[in-house]
């Protein structure tokens, strides 16, 4: 199963589509190492933007999460993942080894994801390091996702390196005073496979998609041209 | 023919003994007049499995429930029975007593059969043997009842209702029989009534009935509710061999070295090669692998490695022991390496996909094994739903090596993307007495509330925890930024289970 990705314009004043819309996707996700890193370091808003590019029904996940992450952003919680993934947890101390098992799990056939989490800045984690999990990433066809937080976003090797933040959720169709669906801003900063652009997504966990629309600074309409590259992924 | 020899040994206090030594071991045994009894789960509470002595002289039954017999005994001190455990302490009985002949099987859950038939002498005739067999099961803390007859049947009853160690030989089979009870024949309980009913008390008031009346009266019934069928098979007109079962098979490679060495790994591709040939030879693979080197000055060390499916693939076994070499304490140097692989399993060989790709299947569960070995089996753990409400019970961490059984859990109600642990407290505004927070203040930082879901009500799971827990209300909550947060309320302001209620962040949503 894979996941739709819809491009619909955005302005904050009214959720009225333009008419440029386009059933695209602005971004290339092939199976590549990708940077994220989230807008505060506790900001779960990361986690479901890659889970959205995951499907539900594909094989294992391998997750790997050094100490600090655990201890300040808590654990994965299979219940709000989804029941039917498949997750295997590895609880680790230190970077390098999180690093180590990352392009260990890279080299497995069946996994659908791996997913890395680093607190700040080790040394370990150069653009050596990176080099490796990116080269590995494409030789094992598995997409590989390395969760930065509290980082500054150094020289690496990763394929595309996208900023992520909550934004304020879309409303609830039931309730005016509940968040509905979650929506984030994400910006890829840097990129080989596409062109570097900044969006509002919205995830619609019942149907399992995303939607991407242009992102407006103070109201006023982005160019064009940001939305160049688009193209279906799924 | 030869008649066989059969021997029945019954451990009338099996389960008690056995929890009695698991106690010593661990230096938690009660003193002996304490009355302590087992209990399994019965259709009405907690029943009596087994009960030490100071309980059987206080007069406990077995089989009646705990409460009834607390009235008899204020001071009984219950422990659950470990039922399949002692399943197993029996199977491995059952391997252990192969010292006095090779057809062992069990008999039930507190009881063994042996046929010595020509092994006897060994011992120096049957009634040392028997004498031996007591006097070794009582090293092992065991109490046991013992008989040898020509037949299954005749050695189980005798055992259980005849003389101690009693010998029955063919001919006294009859008269040895004949003055038994009729519970001495392995009948259910439902025609043991039936035949008590009809007056018939000893296997000798049975055996007189005409056997065409008897069979008629019987005949649909099955073997354990069939006089006819059991009396044939003690008289043994009625065949019933000891069909034992063979022990696991053992590998092992060992390499002999002409001088002490301090470093193993040279050696151990060696040894995989010939283990895992051993191996796939007999259609084996192992879970666990123990290598162990003997030193020059007599001491032994060892490192353990386990796989998650069963494996004969000898470089992928000689991975795994990667970092771990370096744990050996070599001393002044080893003479002998052995590899025991233990928890072998049976697989089949089967072809690899036509196609020449790899098994993704094989692929997992080698990685769980690398990063099993290398960060240990705490660290590389699967997460698998249970049927809980309270949130950090829906989630149990299984170890990855474990086989994960899934279950079907239905979860309605959105719930967070990560969970927090445990629960951090923060400092709440909201609307007394249940209203949802306006602003809350979590690791110093101000969050002002602008939308809230909820609340969705947890109550305590009062069979497991305490009667003071409170309950919770918890609350989707996104704050000023858009960030989305799981929080709870625990307890109500008049609940009686504390002060005011104190407000939580227990998950992040997406």
């Amino acid at each position: 199963m894979g996941f739709f990705v819809q491009c619909l314009p955005y302005t904050s004043v009214s959720h009225q589509p333009l008419s440029r819309n386009r059933r695209v996707s602005p971004v290339r996700q092939a199976n590549v190492l990708s940077d994220m890193f989230p807008a505060t370091a506790t900001d779960a808003g990361v986690i479901g933007f890659i889970l959205s590019h995951i499907p539900a029904s594909a094989g294992p996940i391998l997750w790997v999460q050094d100490r600090l992450s655990r201890k300040e952003t808590g654990c994965p919680y299979l219940p709000g993942l989804g029941a039917r993934r498949q997750i295997l947890n590895v609880d680790l101390s230190r970077p390098a080894d999180v690093l180590w098992a990352m392009e260990d799990g890279l080299r497995c056939k069946g996994m659908s994801a791996v997913i890395g989490e680093v607190w700040g800045d080790p040394p370990t984690l150069n653009f050596t390091a990176t080099k490796r999990l990116a080269m590995r990433a494409e030789q094992g066809r598995v997409p590989c996702w390395l969760i930065r937080r509290a980082a500054s976003p150094d020289l690496s090797a990763a394929r595309n390196r996208w900023r992520v933040a909550s934004l304020p959720s879309s409303p609830h169709p039931d309730d005016p005073h509940a968040p509905g669906n979650p929506r984030w801003r994400v910006d890829l900063f840097r990129s080989r496979l596409s062109r570097p652009g900044e969006w509002v997504a919205t995830y619609d966990p019942a149907a399992d998609r995303v939607d991407f629309s242009a992102f407006l600074r103070d109201g006023a309409l982005a160019e064009d041209g940001r939305k160049g590259k688009c193209r279906a992924a799924g | 023919m030869i008649p066989r020899r059969i021997v029945s040994i019954f451990l009338p206090f099996f389960a008690m003994e056995r929890w009695q030594k698991t106690a010593e071991r661990a230096n938690a045994a009660p003193p002996d007049d304490v009355p302590i009894v087992l209990a399994t789960e019965g259709p009405h509470g907690p029943v009596i499995y087994a009960a030490n002595r100071a309980a059987r002289m206080a007069g406990i039954n077995i089989g009646a429930r705990v409460v009834d017999m607390r009235a008899l005994c204020p001071d009984l001190h219950v422990e659950y029975a470990d039922v399949a455990g002692d399943t197993a302490a029996i199977n491995k009985l059952v391997l252990w007593a192969r010292r006095w002949c090779p057809w062992t099987v069990a008999d039930g859950p507190d009881g063994l059969v042996l046929d010595t038939t020509g092994s006897d002498h060994l011992f120096g005739g049957e009634a040392a043997m028997l004498v031996e067999m007591e006097t070794r099961l009582s090293l092992l803390g065991l109490t046991a009842q013992l008989a040898v007859a020509p037949t299954w049947g005749a050695a189980w009853g005798l055992a259980r209702y005849g003389k101690t160690r009693s010998i029955c030989t063919l001919d006294q089979l009859d008269a040895q029989l004949a003055p038994m009870p009729a519970t001495a024949l392995r009948l259910d309980s439902e025609t043991l009534l039936l035949l008590r009913r009809l007056g018939l008390k000893t296997i000798g008031a049975l055996a007189d009935i005409p056997r065409l009346s008897l069979t008629r009266r019987f005949v649909r019934a099955k073997l354990s509710g069939n006089p006819v069928l059991r009396l044939d098979q003690a008289t043994g007109t009625l065949a019933e061999p000891v069909s034992s079962l063979d022990a696991p098979p053992r590998f092992q490679a060992q390499s002999c070295l002409a001088e002490p060495v301090q470093d193993p790994t040279p050696h151990l591709p060696d040894l995989c090669d010939k283990l895992c040939n051993a191996l796939a030879q007999a259609g084996f693979g192992c879970r666990r692998l123990h290598l162990v080197v003997y030193r020059t000055d007599g001491e032994i060390s060892r490192v353990d490695v386990a796989t998650s499916t069963p494996s004969r693939d000898a470089p992928h076994l000689a991975r795994l022991f990667d970092d771990k070499l370096e744990r050996i304490n070599p001393g002044f140097g080893f003479d002998l390496i052995t590899l025991t692989a233990s928890a072998v399993e049976k697989i089949d060989k089967v072809q690899p996909r036509l196609d020449g790709s790899a098994d993704e299947n094989l692929h997992l569960s080698r990685l769980i094994d690398r990063l099993t070995a290398r960060f240990g089996a705490r660290s590389v753990t699967r997460p698998v739903l249970k049927e809980s409400h309270i949130p950090e019970r829906a989630e149990v961490r299984l170890s990855a090596l474990t086989k994960a059984q899934t279950e079907p859990v239905q979860t309605a109600n959105p719930r967070p993307i990560r969970l927090l642990e445990p629960p951090e407290e923060v400092q709440v505004l909201y609307a007394v007495p249940e209203g949802p927070p306006a602003q809350f203040v979590w690791r110093r930082q101000a969050h002002r509330v602008t939308r809230y879901g909820g609340p969705e009500r947890i109550a305590p799971e009062w069979w497991r925890d305490r009667p003071s827990t409170r309950l919770r209300d918890y609350f989707r909550i996104e704050d000023q930024n858009g960030r989305r947060f799981w929080m709870y309320r625990e307890g109500l302001h008049d609940d009686g289970r504390g002060g005011d209620p104190r407000w939580f962040v227990h998950g992040l949503f997406s």
